[in-house]
């Protein structure tokens, strides 16, 4: 809402008060003042001129040479490039010395030759935005009405000696959609008195009734309207300060008749529609809802279809307006419209934003409606309105009104005791302050002792309980003024649970491991959302997806790891080590909340290790993103209960890669982006993981128990095996481990060859093995019995043929 | 004798003194101290002198050798304290050279600004909840006092997946599914994280998804006082023990009174500049006193009962604090933005 300052004058005294101090208290008190605009900033020496003489410029077709009477001694020549300037016009005139917007400075010029002194302005070059201008002014100067006097200031006419206050309302506060409204705020800030509009309207005999009958058959949607009929109307422009009120409050002035409407809407709230009664084409109206199918082109000229969802106004048959919306074209009041039927009603909030959202149309009256009108004020700003048309359009009002009205208003009346805004509040108010606030801002009250009974008018629709009470006299009394303290009562214990600490544990471990933590969106291509997912199901589409790349829920994190891996890459971060932990979402099907399961995934490219100026540089692989794995499982201490097994994953290299198996639940996959797809993204060498989370964190963990430190020595033997290639590592090991028994305290790879000097499809592979008993100091003997048992087993076992 | 004992002394001590290795020096000490030595030479000559004359030479040889010795001993130690320095000397390395890589990470900025958050709160007495990203209609909106027709609605459009689920477009539904969870018992004290989404076009200014923050606290007695006491703590612990806080009336459906809540400055201290648009103040979150539908419809009696609630959004936040200017910057997961997040202030 754009509130001027001069305007809002008429209803409340501003004096003392500049605008800037108004809108710094405005928002102290609860409605954000996101600005203020001076609107002849930047601007003067722009006066009215009568233009006496026109012709042709001797030396260009397209320009005017005039001679302009600016109030002076002498008229002055100016030349003109506007198409419409002419002899006998009253015109705005930027003299020379004047500034226009952009500090553009009027200066004597010669033009082709002629002398120019001055400039005659459209009104944007007064700094007025196009689509506020009148069309018939749109392409070229603006011309004054012929009462004006020249030499006056022409910005001062145009109502641009004012500042704009634009409120940021919040969905409660419709009521300051009103000048009335803005003025009942700001009488209540400042603790000062509020004039309202007393219209006087002459009427005639006839009578509205014998003119049009209303029948209303959605009645919910449409509890009350009212219609008046006036009579011999001429359609003009409006008054100029009215045309300058509309313009600085964002509303394009048309003619009288429609700014008189516009006018009630910005003083009142109340949205009105004019029709003309000669071109409705029947004594009847009637409001229903729209049949499926049903067609109205609109004043702007659209052809909308309708459903049963949307409220038209008909003649009895037609629609002629889309209720509280936009009026229809078949009715709109033209320049030879005489007879005018004003339209002032109530509709019901949803069915108006129901209309306004499916057509894409939000009007003035549109929002005004959603926020719900004022029901006492639909009358008086009818009646306001044809004292206006009487006034400015020369209409002769009939009597009375044709009216349907099921509204039954009854006001909100809430009691509250001075006690509960102490204690809701913090605070120590009295209750004469208390109902000092409610006096300010007119609500009627009556004390009774510590209650206060508040009857709450009925333009204040947002106040319906204690609470919204308190809201009033808190912003009233000041926010600043409340004191500050903190809870009392019982203290609470604040902890993160065992899942969160882990969480955070496993950012930590990650993060000094060398990968940075990523945020990703949730939201994903059709192509990726299940990709490399765990477990897959039917993914969830989004109903109105924004577009295709973010229209489906992620079932995996590492397609967005590998956007990030290939977005830095192409930036020349050619290393790249990242992780994230989120959820990916698995469908229960329609209506049904999906399982959000936690991932934990990573991705790394590039070097591992750099030592720049020794040369020393090592590329990531495999083994180095299973060691910060092992690490992670260590740091969970559940090392000793995961187990890696080779696996094809697909978007996987398939010699590359191994599922994670937790007490032999799957848990994820580690391995290689498969070579098709990191030539795709453009990546090199690029390897990958993601784990269930909620999985890994679940899986019990012994509490920690302090062991002793070895007192004895421990033996080491270590035993080379020659195996089948195809044999792998931890199987061998698993044999070990289980024939070594208690003694056996460590076993682990120390040598791997696969060379020339081997048979063909063998390798040669070495194990060290640590023997320790924590009791006493082991002999040789002992030893050895146990480490022959392990070699016998392995040699059984897995077909080893003991090497050296 | 005597003359030849001394002259030999005379001439080791300058063929020590010329010496410049421990090697030159034990081809004196073998050559003048050795069995085959001048010394035991000259002494072989003794069988010719007096009874009286042999202990007096004897002791004089004994002398000549002591010094000589004694000369070495100490030239020795010189020469091997120089040799340890020469060697020290050689193995000198260029300390201004860079030291071996750690390679580490970091939190994202949105985490660093979440786990700040949480741990203030923790340390007040606050637990962490947490809860869907999908959610229901009705948590997302109607137990927070937004029944389907309401205007307010439209300020957020949201990606529903059917009619009655959608992605949250704030983390409040998890205030209603904690208080819910309570059984009408208090006290409730939480803050809520998370992922929350909106129907937006990506911009510098505008995420389709981005992270909250909210706090809520449900007890008997809660007074917006307590609201104020709690904020301006947070307000300094997040932002500097300079700051100051503001109240603004607001409204939002789920609480009232409702408060926007700006904080002095951290730029400009409050002079005004260009982060706070000239006015010393900078809007930080909403907040209120939590409506008693909202109460109700989570099975509190809102007679006995009475809360606050706060809600923030941390890409603002992290973008005031470290003076980040596009949004996009957090999704993008730049290297070269990520590792800007290690410090610890
Ligand atoms: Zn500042």
């Amino acid at each position: 809402m754009f509130v001027s300052y001069k305007w809002l004058q008429e209803y409340v005294d501003l004096s003392g008060i500049t605008p800037d101090e108004l809108a710094e208290k405005i928002t102290r008190s609860g409605i954000e003042v996101e600005g203020v605009e001076v609107l002849n900033e930047g601007l003067k020496g722009v006066v009215i001129g009568h233009v006496l003489e026109r012709e042709q410029h001797p030396n260009a077709d397209k320009l005017n040479k005039c001679l302009v009477d600016i109030g002076e001694e002498n008229p002055v020549q100016i030349i003109c490039g506007a198409p419409n300037v002419d002899k006998g016009q009253k015109v705005a005139v930027a003299t020379v010395g004047a500034v226009l917007p952009g500090n553009f400075k009027i200066k004597k010029a010669k033009l082709r030759g002629e002398e120019s002194n001055g400039m005659i302005c459209s009104l944007s070059e007064l700094g007025i935005e196009g689509k506020l201008i009148a069309k018939e002014f749109s392409e070229g100067i603006f011309v004054f009405p012929n009462d004006v006097t020249v030499g006056e200031d022409a910005l001062e006419k145009l109502q641009r000696d004012d500042q704009i206050l634009e409120l940021g309302l919040t969905a409660n506060r419709g009521d300051c959609l009103s000048m009335l409204g803005v003025a009942y705020e700001v009488g209540a800030i400042l603790n000062r008195e509020v004039k309202l509009p007393n219209p006087a309207v002459r009427t005639i005999s006839e009578k509205a009734t014998d003119y049009v009958q209303i029948k209303v058959e959605a009645k919910e949607d449409n509890p009350l309207y009212v219609a008046k009929v006036i009579k011999n109307v001429t359609v003009a422009p409006s008054p100029l300060w009215m045309q300058g009120r509309l313009m600085a409050a964002g509303i394009r002035p048309h003619n009288n008749v429609v700014d008189i409407t516009n006018y009630i809407l910005l003083e009142y709230g109340q949205p009105l529609h004019a029709f003309d009664y000669d071109r409705l084409g029947s004594k009847e109206i009637l409001v229903r809802r729209a049949k499926d199918g049903e067609k109205i082109v609109t004043l702007d000229d659209a052809e909308r279809t309708l459903t049963a969802d949307h409220l038209v106004i008909t003649n009895g048959s037609e629609p002629v307006a889309l209720a509280g919306v936009m009026g229809g074209a078949n009715s709109e009041v033209k320049a030879d419209t005489t007879t005018v039927l004003l339209e002032s009603a109530y509709f019901a909030g949803p069915t108006v934003r129901k209309a306004s959202k499916d057509h894409g149309l939000r009007s003035e009256a549109s929002s005004r409606f959603e926020k719900g009108v004022d029901p006492n004020r639909v009358r008086a700003a009818a009646e306001r309105a044809v004292e206006l048309l009487a006034l400015y359009a020369g209409g002769e009002v009939l009597d009375g009104e044709a009216v349907v009205d099921t509204l039954n208003v009854e006001p909100v009346v809430i009691s509250i005791t001075l006690e509960k805004i102490n204690r809701v509040l913090g605070t120590d108010i009295s209750i004469e302050e208390v109902a000092g606030i409610f006096t300010r801002l007119q609500f009627e009250t009556t004390v009774d002792n510590e209650t206060i009974t508040v009857t709450v008018p009925t333009r204040r629709g947002d106040i319906t309980i204690e609470e919204d009470l308190i809201e009033e006299v808190a912003r009233l009394y000041g926010y600043d003024n409340i004191p500050s303290t903190l809870p009392m009562g019982s203290s609470t214990p604040g902890y993160l649970t065992t899942y969160q600490q882990k969480r955070r544990t496993v950012r930590h471990y990650l993060e000094g491991a060398g990968l940075y933590q990523a945020v990703t969106y949730s939201l994903t291509s059709e192509a990726k959302a299940t990709q490399y997912a765990l477990e897959t199901r039917e993914p969830i589409k989004l109903a109105m997806p924004m577009s295709e790349d973010r229209s489906q829920l992620r079932l995996s994190i590492i397609p967005q790891l590998l956007e990030v891996v290939k977005y830095n890459v192409a930036r020349q971060n050619d290393s790249v080590a990242v992780y994230e932990t989120g959820p990916v979402f698995l469908s229960n099907g329609t209506d049904a909340l999906p399982d959000e399961r936690e991932h934990l995934a990573g991705a790394i490219t590039g070097l591992r290790e750099q030592h720049q100026w020794q040369g020393e540089k090592k590329e990531v692989d495999f083994f180095v993103l299973k060691g910060i794995l092992e690490g992670l499982f260590a740091k969970l201490g559940l090392e000793q209960k995961v187990e890696y097994l080779q696996a094809v994953v697909e978007g996987m290299h398939p010699g590359r890669t191994a599922e994670l198996f937790l007490a032999g639940q799957k848990i994820g996959f580690i391995g290689q982006v498969h070579p098709t797809v990191q030539k795709e993204l453009d990546l090199k060498e690029t390897y990958v993981f993601e784990l269930s989370l909620e999985t890994v964190f679940a899986e019990e963990v012994a509490p920690l128990q302090y062991e002793s430190i070895p007192r004895f020595p421990s033996i080491t033997r270590d035993i080379a095996l020659v195996v089948e290639k195809e044999k792998v590592a931890g199987e061998i090991e698993s044999i070990i481990v289980e024939a070594g028994g208690k003694l056996l305290k460590d076993v682990h790879v120390f040598d791997l060859y696969e060379g020339e000097h081997m048979e063909p499809g063998k390798k040669s592979i070495a194990f060290s093995l640590k023997y320790f008993d924590p009791e006493k100091t082991l002999t040789d003997e002992e030893v050895t019995k146990v480490h022959e048992k392990v070699l016998t087993a392995v040699k059984e076992k897995s077909g080893a043929v003991l090497r050296g | 004798m005597q003359e030849r004992l001394k002259e030999l002394q005379q001439e080791a001590l300058e063929a020590i003194q010329k010496a410049t290795d421990l090697k030159a020096l034990n081809e004196i000490r073998v050559s003048y101290l050795g069995k085959k030595g001048p010394i035991t030479e000259v002494l072989k000559g003794m069988g010719k002198l007096s009874a009286e004359e042999r202990p007096k030479m004897g002791a004089l040889a004994n002398e000549v050798r002591d010094i000589i010795s004694a000369n070495i001993e100490e030239k020795q130690q010189g020469l091997e304290a120089a040799a340890v320095e020469a060697q020290l000397a050689s193995e000198t390395i260029d300390v201004t050279l860079p030291g071996r890589p750690i390679q580490t990470g970091n939190h994202h900025p949105l985490t660093r600004i979440v786990e700040e958050i949480e741990d203030l709160f923790i340390g007040m007495g606050y637990t962490v909840a947490e809860g869907p990203e999908v959610e229901q209609d009705y948590y997302n909106f109607e137990a927070l006092n937004l029944p389907k027709s309401h205007p307010a609605r439209d300020a957020q459009d949201s990606f529903y997946i059917t009619d009655e689920v959608l992605l949250r477009t704030q983390t409040s539904p998890v205030q209603a599914r904690t208080m819910e969870k309570h059984d009408g018992k208090g006290p409730v004290k939480i803050i809520c994280p998370g992922k929350v989404y909106r129907r937006d076009s990506d911009d510098a200014t505008h995420s389709h998804q981005f992270m909250q923050i909210e706090g809520l606290v449900v007890a008997e007695n809660i007074r917006m006082s307590d609201l104020k006491g709690t904020l301006e703590l947070f307000a300094k612990k997040l932002f500097g023990e300079d700051r100051e806080i503001r109240l603004r009336p607001s409204f939002f459906p789920f609480t009232e009174p409702s408060v926007e809540v700006d904080v002095s400055c951290f730029k400009c201290g409050g002079h005004g500049c260009n982060i706070c648009k000239q006015t010393g103040w900078i809007e930080v979150l909403g907040s209120g006193m939590v409506h008693p539908n909202v109460l109700e419809m989570s099975g509190f009696d809102s007679k006995k009962y009475s809360g606050f609630a706060f809600g923030m959004g941390v890409e603002r936040i992290a973008m005031l604090k470290y003076g980040i200017d596009d949004i996009r910057h957090f999704y993008t997961n730049d290297v070269r933005f990520l590792k800007q997040f290690q410090v610890k202030e």
